[in-house]
């Protein structure tokens, strides 16, 4: 900082005395950008009055996004504990258990043992044991309960049952639940903590809750959060686990196919060397049809879906750029030098491009039905009004050099066009086309979401029962790869294309 | 073939030379060929695609294909403008059809918004909240994604990935996600489109400061300057009008994008539009047409003027 070059304080001020319109902008100049800023920060004051987002947001229910954030990338295994009344236990999975019918996860562990029970309605009796082997193939057992429940009356019978005495569920990270005896003893983040269950007084700790434990009131169910591992709640008659696991579950076979809970080696072996498990079918087409027709994914509608979405895109691109291609040169003053004709083209555009693509969207799903014509011809619509305005500005600013070296060797109108015009604008063109191309995949998707075909309509359907996040997830894991695969080729063919010119 | 029968007598040099020509002539028509039959392949491959798995097949449909004028036939003319500002139908029977008092929005006791001007109003409020939300993150984050302001090419590839997939992430997952979480509103609209603005703007700004022009920088940088010194007295006073021409070409695309984000669930005007299309409420349905076509014709015409205003006719490419 010592270096000879540098000037005094006293120097530098007497430069900036002679020159004060170099230092300091004009005063309006000045003014202005503090009236932008100010007058942005009010309108977004204004706005978060308007659209009372602090009170939204606060009165979100942020709690469930965590567990539906969770939901995209793992599931729950919900078992329940029933405890009855005399102090019989059973651990009950729920029917569409991503386990499948006969669970036997070996996180839980139960005892059991033989017990005198006194029953009143014959019909609830036996019901019980057999939810318990199964909670699957109810159907036809379910009917035969209820024919004998009808002729038996409710009378108390006696009866000798084997009963869970003891269950004990493990979680993820070190948390775990033991039911024993009218007891929930629960262990996470190396602190016990014991439950007692009372038909008279409900649910009651014993001692204070751990900070992992809610209660709302005495008596009522506790619930127990042990973070991402899952959670459990716990009452008088029913102990709730919610075991959670990361993944996707049975994202190849679902719990009706054969090949469920089947490792790689095993499906293999079954493919190759197996017997046949449905004799109409191989087992390798077999399996292949298990995959395409999985109950909870869904793939061949899932992949359907997809590939609409994307030929939605290429032909309504195609074709608007077919039809803009012809218009433009009407539309561009130094090609047809009719100003009628002209403004009559652009404002055609203009027409197009304003409608909305959803204006499109809605009346052409009324036109052909739910599906991708729907959606191609809006995207038709629309486009031809953006890439003729686009395709318009590219003529308006050709080169006329070229046109006159053509034309002045004595050219028909038509070579004119094809020799002098067309070499210039062409790349252009093309370039254009493919970069609508690949935003019409991306809005493709919204507009689906209005009927208009695709894989939007299956997305909003998957989020709208707020149960189905890992499809959401899954879906949107394929459209980023498309969309990822159509932006590097359309940006690979488009620098092609653009390449000779200093762009 | 031409030039060889007008000259036969060519040179073996020349001749050499025109063979060559012929191949390479040759070839560029075969691929033209090609890729033209590729396209006849795959365009026809995907009609029959579509029209497959269409709910009514077009050629069915086609006779159809004008009912949706039959949509936008109100009973009388005027009754277009009873619907657009919310006065009273002789037609009136009780159903929404004619008359919907319920949406209007009192300013005082006697003087009401009617209903669509209100959510026009909203929609337009999405729009440009969320593109001054995008511009404010994606001006932050353009300065870390410029290959000349960043030189550390992990901050620079986090930057782009992170804009990347704030860009390609569909927008009616995060509406439909922020739906769950916030309930109905213009809310989760105004998150969705913003989060994709910060996306697109952030990448239209960072290759608008790798092509500005770094004599300015490095002087600053002679002068000692320290990096935000350098940035806001080099960089930015060149790129601002750039910045705001983009700003306000997002501006007409998040219009219309909160537009179809409203149809799906979220606020404004997309959603009674949807509702009075399948409602079959012709003068509504047009009411709202004509409503949208007249705010996105003015904001793109202002925006175009300003645009003009600001950095004279360059930079007028639409972006998304």
């Amino acid at each position: 900082m010592t270096t000879s070059t540098l000037m005094s304080a006293a120097e530098m001020e007497a430069i900036a005395a002679r020159h004060p319109q170099l230092l300091k902008g004009s005063a309006s100049k000045r003014v202005r950008s503090v009236l932008i800023i100010a007058g942005i920060a009010l309108y977004m004051i204004y706005s978060w009055w308007f659209f009372s987002i602090g009170q939204v947001l606060t009165n979100a229910n942020w709690g469930i996004a965590g567990s539906y954030l969770a939901d995209w990338v793992s599931y729950e295994v919900r078992p329940d504990i029933r405890i009855a009344k005399d102090g019989a236990m059973q651990v009950v999975y729920p029917r569409f258990s991503p386990l499948g019918p006969d669970a036997k996860p070996d996180w839980v562990t139960i005892e059991t043992k033989m017990m005198e029970r006194s029953v009143d309605a014959p019909a609830a009796a036996q019901q019980q044991p057999q939810a318990k082997k199964s909670a699957f193939s109810f159907m036809a057992p379910n009917a035969a309960v209820a024919g004998s429940g009808t002729e038996a009356a409710a009378a108390t019978e006696t009866r000798t049952e084997e009963v869970v005495s003891r269950a004990t569920v493990r979680f993820g990270g070190a948390a775990s639940i033991e039911v024993v005896d009218g007891k929930v003893t629960a262990v996470y983040d190396g602190q016990t903590f014991l439950m007692r269950l009372d038909p008279a007084k409900g649910v009651e700790p014993e001692g204070a809750l751990p900070a992992w434990a809610t209660q709302k009131r005495p008596g009522e169910k506790i619930q127990l959060a042990f973070g991402m591992t899952g959670w459990a709640e716990v009452d008088v008659e029913k102990v709730s686990i919610h075991n959670r696991f990361p993944g996707w579950a049975n994202f190849i076979f679902d719990t009706n196919s054969p090949f469920f809970n089947k490792s790689f080696g095993e499906v293999m072996s079954l493919i190759t060397t197996g017997d046949r498990i449905d004799p109409a079918l191989s087992n390798l087409a077999l399996a292949w049809d298990n995959i395409l027709y999985n109950s909870e994914w869904q793939h061949l509608d899932v992949w359907t879906k997809l590939l609409q979405t994307i030929v939605m895109a290429f032909v309504g691109t195609l074709f608007a750029s077919v039809i803009a291609f012809p218009l433009c040169f009407l539309a561009a003053r130094n090609i047809t030098r009719n100003g009628v004709l002209n403004q009559v083209t652009k404002r055609l555009f203009d027409f197009l491009r304003s409608v909305d693509m959803l204006i499109w969207a809605l009346f052409f799903t009324r036109a052909f039905g739910p599906g991708p014509l729907a959606g191609m011809s809006a995207i038709f619509f629309t486009d031809t009004g953006t890439l003729g305005k686009l395709y318009a500005e590219a003529l308006e600013n050709i080169d006329d050099k070229q046109r006159e070296g053509v034309k002045s060797v004595g050219a028909a109108p038509l070579a004119v066009q094809r020799f002098g015009v067309l070499p210039q604008v062409l790349p252009v063109f093309a370039s254009q086309a493919l970069y609508f191309w690949e935003s019409n995949t991306r809005s493709a998707t919204i507009i689906g979401a209005v009927g208009a075909g695709g894989i939007g309509l299956k997305l909003w359907e998957a989020m709208r029962t707020n149960s189905d996040w890992e499809n959401v997830a899954y879906m949107v894991i394929l459209i980023l790869i498309v969309v990822f695969i159509f932006d590097s080729v359309s940006n690979a063919l488009r620098s092609r294309l653009m390449g000779q010119k200093t762009h | 073939m031409a030039i060889s029968a007008l000259s036969p007598t060519l040179s073996d040099n020349g001749a050499v030379v025109e063979r060559h020509w012929q191949e390479l002539n040759l070839r560029r028509r075969t691929y033209t060929f090609l890729g033209l039959a590729l396209l006849a392949v795959a365009l026809s491959g995907s009609l029959w695609f579509a029209n497959a798995t269409n709910a009514g097949k077009f050629f069915d449909r086609l006779p159809y294909f004008f009912d949706f004028v039959g949509d936008l036939v109100p009973r009388d003319g005027a009754e277009i403008g009873r619907a657009l500002f919310d006065l009273p139908s002789p037609y009136d029977d009780g159903s929404l059809k004619y008359n919907y008092p319920e949406g209007r929005v009192y300013l005082t006791d006697t003087i009401y918004v009617p209903e669509y001007f209100y959510k026009m109003l909203e929609t337009l409020n999405i729009a440009i909240f969320s593109t001054i939300f995008g511009m404010f993150f994606g001006f932050i984050l353009c300065f870390f994604a410029a290959r000349n302001m960043m030189p550390n090419p992990w901050v620079r590839g986090i930057a782009r990935r992170f804009m990347e997939i704030l860009r390609a992430f569909p927008e009616v997952v995060i509406a439909g996600f922020f739906l769950a979480i916030l309930s109905l509103g213009p809310i989760p609209a105004m998150i969705a489109v913003s989060i994709h603005t910060v996306g697109a703007l952030g990448k239209l700004f960072f290759e608008v400061v790798e092509n500005a022009d770094m004599r300015p920088d490095e002087g600053l940088k002679a002068a000692g300057g320290n990096w935000i010194e350098r940035v806001w007295f080099g960089i930015v006073p060149q790129v601002l009008p750039n910045f705001m021409s983009y700003f306000l070409l997002r501006l007409e695309i998040n219009v219309r994008a909160s537009t179809i984000i409203g149809a799906v669930g979220g606020g404004g005007i997309g959603e009674p539009l949807r509702l009075s299309i399948s409602q079959g409420h012709e003068a509504k349905t047009l009411a709202i047409i004509i409503l949208l076509f007249t705010t996105i014709i003015a904001v793109d015409q202002f925006s175009a003027w300003l645009r003009r205003r600001l950095v004279g006719d360059q930079a007028f490419q639409l972006a998304q």
